[in-house]
């Protein structure tokens, strides 16, 4: 029996696929009549905010994305970027922050499962994953669902697929009580000279599918993804796609030994908007037209439509162009898998997307015009107001320092993070040298002597909302400080810009702002941006999430032996903070979470200070000089000397008296461009004469010892109070006791 | 000694254990297919953690039913060693090789973390390495790692010695009852336990604890 096609296209439907009417027409005039109902749904998939990038991508334009060690930027499923002998890292960042409200674990798994799909279609097997998730208010009655589904998605995925977690962060705030973020990063390893791409080459060739069959889970994600939410959220439950690590573990595979037999002449993963999107974009690269017929498409259920067919974003799916002559070869290796290897269709010299479907053609549109032609927009954009300065003397001291760092390191933010990345397994592969819970996690590079690899995902978004563009530059800063801290050379990032609505101009505003902080940062530290995504409408009935611009990095330990860590510390070694003393107490956590109270300004970036003391860091923990280093971030001083102490179990004797300022800046602040380092007491004078030497200030604060952290005259702690507040509080919280006191309260 | 590491759709750590493996005789190990009923000549058969056909039955199940495992039987019956580690374990208990069973963490929970480990047993061919009582560290990765057996049985491996490592100084993760963390059968030959030894052989690991395992499994104890 044949299904019809055929739906009458009225403004409703328009309206329905998120198209707007001046987009419509744009359709009308280009294919100069009314589209199929299955034309409509393509160009949906297409021109949707999520794929087609019409808000941002002439601000996008303005980030560096080249350097010598950058074999890819933007553009292609993931970047790539050189780490010497011929060897390669190729990683992404993306959200999937709408699925996961819906349904946090499948939302969240087939995150996991689309990042390295984006990463092992380019020929590299993943090594390394990290998951920067933003939930509500702890107190917010939807958050530990979500926190709980969330974490057990991620986990649930990656550990069945076999890639280590090394790193992420987990954040609480009011602003996303409506809608999470869950951004999820990949890398992985090749050759450099083994690196697959998307772009189609050569005509009449046949176009293959290849992994799980086609369902109709999914269809319209891409556009349910480009909406703001409201009340009917529950409804688009169906747009949420189902993950099957197993069949993604078995389609890596079958990929890594397809690649080696040279069949394969582009190769591009279904993610959003599946069959169209992977499509369109191999044949509008290559500038060669696509037919595909849909009947031949591995299907596992009845009577779909074309429109499910082309819509549909079922997972573990790659789409194809195979070299004719090897395709008994090729087939050979994907049943060996257990998976779909079917040809669907061919490349054409016409530039059209044709799709048939029983017999019928369903759709022919302009191929170049469904990608290259999307609407393009300068949306109006209004610079955010910035808070007025405040001065530390204007903020009031704690009564007890004590219990102020007590209350900080068992906050919602800033407590261990170990109930969550302990779902995750971190060893797996057996290459993780440093695991979450330091600056960054580090992997060795497999088969290689002594190179490693640095990762870290970062943004401070109560930074961003106060000042955009100060604080996307922190967002880069922070991230490439956290992989200097580890002794490691930052290369190149990934960004996932999660923001409001862009046709509000306050929120525009954020973004171009926060873009030019990103920009200025990634030019001044030579850290360019290779791929990265963008989320937008992250909004719930008209309110919007804190701007988010997370970056993530990589960077290269030529030798792992000379790494630092933040547990490093032995007893006798001098501690110095390198960078300023702590002054900036605008919107820091000691505010927030000890005063209660949101205001000033962002700390400023000093991209200059940035780079002169990472550089000096990174060589003296190359030259051997240092044990330990941490930086400097949320909480200042105080919170890195305790997180330091808590990871060695050593003690520490601090005097800051020789410092300048009021205390609680000193040791709240968090003023950038900054490091704590433990140094051998035999080395400390030479260390420290060195930096003089590098014009890279400089301040010798104690030692290390005993079992209590001791700041002369502000507080002295048992490292044992410290560890067992930081460690309690996410336990307790999912176990329901925060709610339980909240009530009592 | 000569080796052959298991590899079936949905095991993950096999590159861990050949890595382990070569890393610690010298020489990579063979690699056996789902699908082979002739099994190289060997002296350790080693099933490597992961999640078998996904685990979407119950874990080990499916693997336990495949060709593959009715030549390991024959290779075990005629005295070869086998080890099985997570969810190789779980394929030995559900293949019948081994008493027992594996249920889900206690905790409901995916738990990865580094646990200690008591050697109860250091006269079979896997622990010779060690002493009797030795405390090693060792990491742990998994959802079905909650170790159960009646009475019976438990009273009998108990008994036999075939309580070959336990979950030491309260690190027990997942809830197995008499905190056991691996099992031998009564012959002695087939090994299986939740925890990873192959995960923590070398310096980069942060310790080595879990060499001897494989070196005295291998043979290669250093004299």
């Amino acid at each position: 029996m044949t299904l019809s096609n055929t739906r009458p296209i009225t403004p409703e439907l328009i309206a329905a696929h998120g198209l707007k009417p001046d987009e419509y027409d744009r359709i009308l005039a280009l294919i100069g009549r009314e589209p199929t109902f299955t034309e409509l749904g393509i160009f949906s998939a297409m021109w949707n905010e999520h794929c087609s990038y019409k808000s941002s991508k002439r601000w996008l334009r303005t980030l560096p994305t080249k350097g010598p060690r950058v074999i890819q930027g933007p553009g292609e499923n993931a970047g790539v970027v050189d780490i010497d002998d011929g060897d390669c890292v190729v990683f992404k960042m993306e959200s999937h922050n709408h699925p996961s409200y819906i349904e946090p674990y499948q939302g969240a798994a087939t995150g996991v499962g689309g990042i390295l799909r984006d990463v092992f279609t380019m020929g590299a097997r993943p090594v390394a994953a990290m998951n920067a998730l933003r939930f509500g208010e702890p107190d917010h009655p939807k958050t530990r669902h979500l926190v709980s589904g969330v974490v057990a998605g991620v986990g649930g995925y990656g550990n069945s697929f076999g890639v280590p977690t090394v790193g992420g962060e987990v954040e609480f705030d009011a602003r996303y009580n409506g809608n999470i973020l869950v951004n999820a990063f990949a890398a992985g390893l090749a050759k450099s000279d083994a690196i697959f791409y998307s772009k189609a080459e050569g005509v009449g060739l046949p176009v293959v599918y290849l992994g799980a069959k086609t369902g109709r889970d999914g269809v319209g994600g891409a556009t349910m993804a480009s909406a703001e939410f409201d009340e009917s959220i529950e409804e688009k439950r169906p747009t949420v796609q189902v993950g099957d690590p197993f069949t993604e573990k078995c389609l890596l595979e079958a990929c890594l030994e397809l690649m080696q037999t040279g069949a394969v002449i582009a190769i591009q993963d279904m993610g959003a908007a599946g069959l169209t999107c992977s499509a369109v974009e191999m044949g509008a690269k290559g500038d060669l037209g696509i037919e595909l017929d849909l009947d031949r498409v591995p299907v596992r259920e009845e009577r779909m439509t074309a429109y499910e067919m082309m819509l549909s974003e079922s997972q573990e799916r790659m789409l194809m162009v195979l070299r004719p002559e090897k395709e008994e070869e090729a087939k050979a290796i994907f049943v060996k898998w257990g998976l779909d290897f079917a040809v669907v269709g061919k490349t054409t010299d016409d530039l059209r997307f044709r799709i048939l479907h029983q017999g019928e053609e369903v759709a022919n549109l302009p191929i170049k015009e469904l990608g290259d032609e999307a609407p393009e927009y300068d949306r109006p954009w209004r610079e955010p107001g910035k808070p007025g300065a405040l001065p530390a003397s204007l903020v009031a001291e704690p009564n007890d320092y004590g219990l102020a760092l007590l209350k900080l390191v068992g906050s919602p933010n800033q407590s261990s993070r170990r109930w969550v990345y302990e779902q995750y397994d971190t060893l797996i592969q057996g290459n993780s040298l440093q695991l979450p819970g330091g600056d960054a996690g580090v992997v060795r590079v497999e088969g290689h002597p002594s190179k490693a690899l640095a990762f870290s995902s970062d943004v401070t978004p109560r930074y961003v909302e106060a000042d955009p563009f100060e604080g996307g530059k922190q967002a880069v800063a922070e991230c490439w400080r956290n992989i200097t801290a580890t002794g490691a050379e930052p290369l190149a990032a990934t960004d996932n810009l999660n923001f409001g609505n862009p046709e509000k101009p306050e929120i525009m505003g954020q973004f171009v702002k926060a873009i030019e902080g990103i920009g200025e940062a990634c030019r001044a530290l030579d850290f360019p941006i290779v791929s990265g995504n963008v989320s937008l409408y992250n909004e719930t009935n008209g309110v919007a999430i804190l701007p988010t611009p997370t970056i993530a990095g990589v960077g290269l330990l030529p030798d792992w032996k000379h790494m630092a860590r933040i547990g490093g510390a032995r007893d006798g070694d001098q501690l110095v903070v390198i960078g300023g003393d702590g002054s900036h107490l605008g919107q820091s956590v000691y505010l927030r979470d000890v005063l209660g109270i949101v205001d000033g300004p962002a700390p400023e970036v000093d991209l200059h200070a940035e780079r002169r003391n990472g550089d000096f860091i990174r060589s003296a923990i190359r030259n051997g000089q240092v044990t330990a280093c941490h930086d400097i971030s949320s909480g200042g001083l105080a919170v890195a000397l305790a997180e330091m102490a808590m990871a060695s179990g050593k003690g520490a004797s601090v005097d800051l008296s020789e410092a300048q300022g009021p205390a609680h800046a000193l040791l709240f602040g968090e003023d950038q461009a900054r490091y704590v380092v433990a140094v051998p007491a035999d080395l400390a004078n030479f260390v420290c004469a060195n930096a003089e030497g590098a014009g890279v200030p400089f301040r010798r604060i104690g030692t290390v010892g005993g079992d209590r952290l001791v700041v002369d005259g502000l507080l002295s702690l048992p490292i044992e109070q410290l560890r067992r507040t930081h460690e309690s509080w996410f336990p307790e919280f999912m176990d329901g006791n925060g709610t339980a006191a909240a009530a009592a309260e | 000694m000569k080796s052959a590491v298991v590899q079936l759709p949905g095991l993950n750590r096999d590159r861990d254990m050949i890595a382990a493996l070569t890393k610690i005789c010298g020489h990579a190990p063979v690699t056996v297919w789902q699908t082979e009923t002739e099994l190289p000549d060997v002296d350790l058969i080693v099933i490597p953690g992961g999640f078998s056909y996904g685990d979407y039955l119950r874990c080990g199940a499916i693997a336990a039913r495949m060709p593959v495992m009715q030549a390991i039987k024959a290779k075990a019956e005629a005295g070869v060693k086998v080890l099985g580690v997570c969810n190789g374990f779980q394929i030995l208990l559900e293949a019948g090789l081994l008493p027992g069973a594996l249920m889900r963490n206690a905790s409901l929970k995916f738990v990865c973390r580094e646990i200690r480990l008591e050697v109860v047993n250091a006269e079979t061919a896997f622990t010779r390495a060690y002493e009797k009582g030795q405390i090693i560290r060792c990491p742990v990765a998994h959802h079905d790692g909650n170790y159960f057996a009646d009475a019976e049985t438990l009273a009998a491996i108990e008994g036999n010695g075939q309580v070959v490592f336990r979950y030491a100084e309260g690190t027990n993760p997942n809830g197995s009852i008499n905190d056991i963390a691996g099992v031998i059968n009564a012959s002695g030959n087939v090994l299986g336990l939740m925890p990873h030894p192959e995960n923590l052989i070398e310096a980069a690991h942060g310790g080595t604890d879990g060499r001897g395992l494989f070196a005295s499994a291998l043979d290669v104890i250093a004299a």
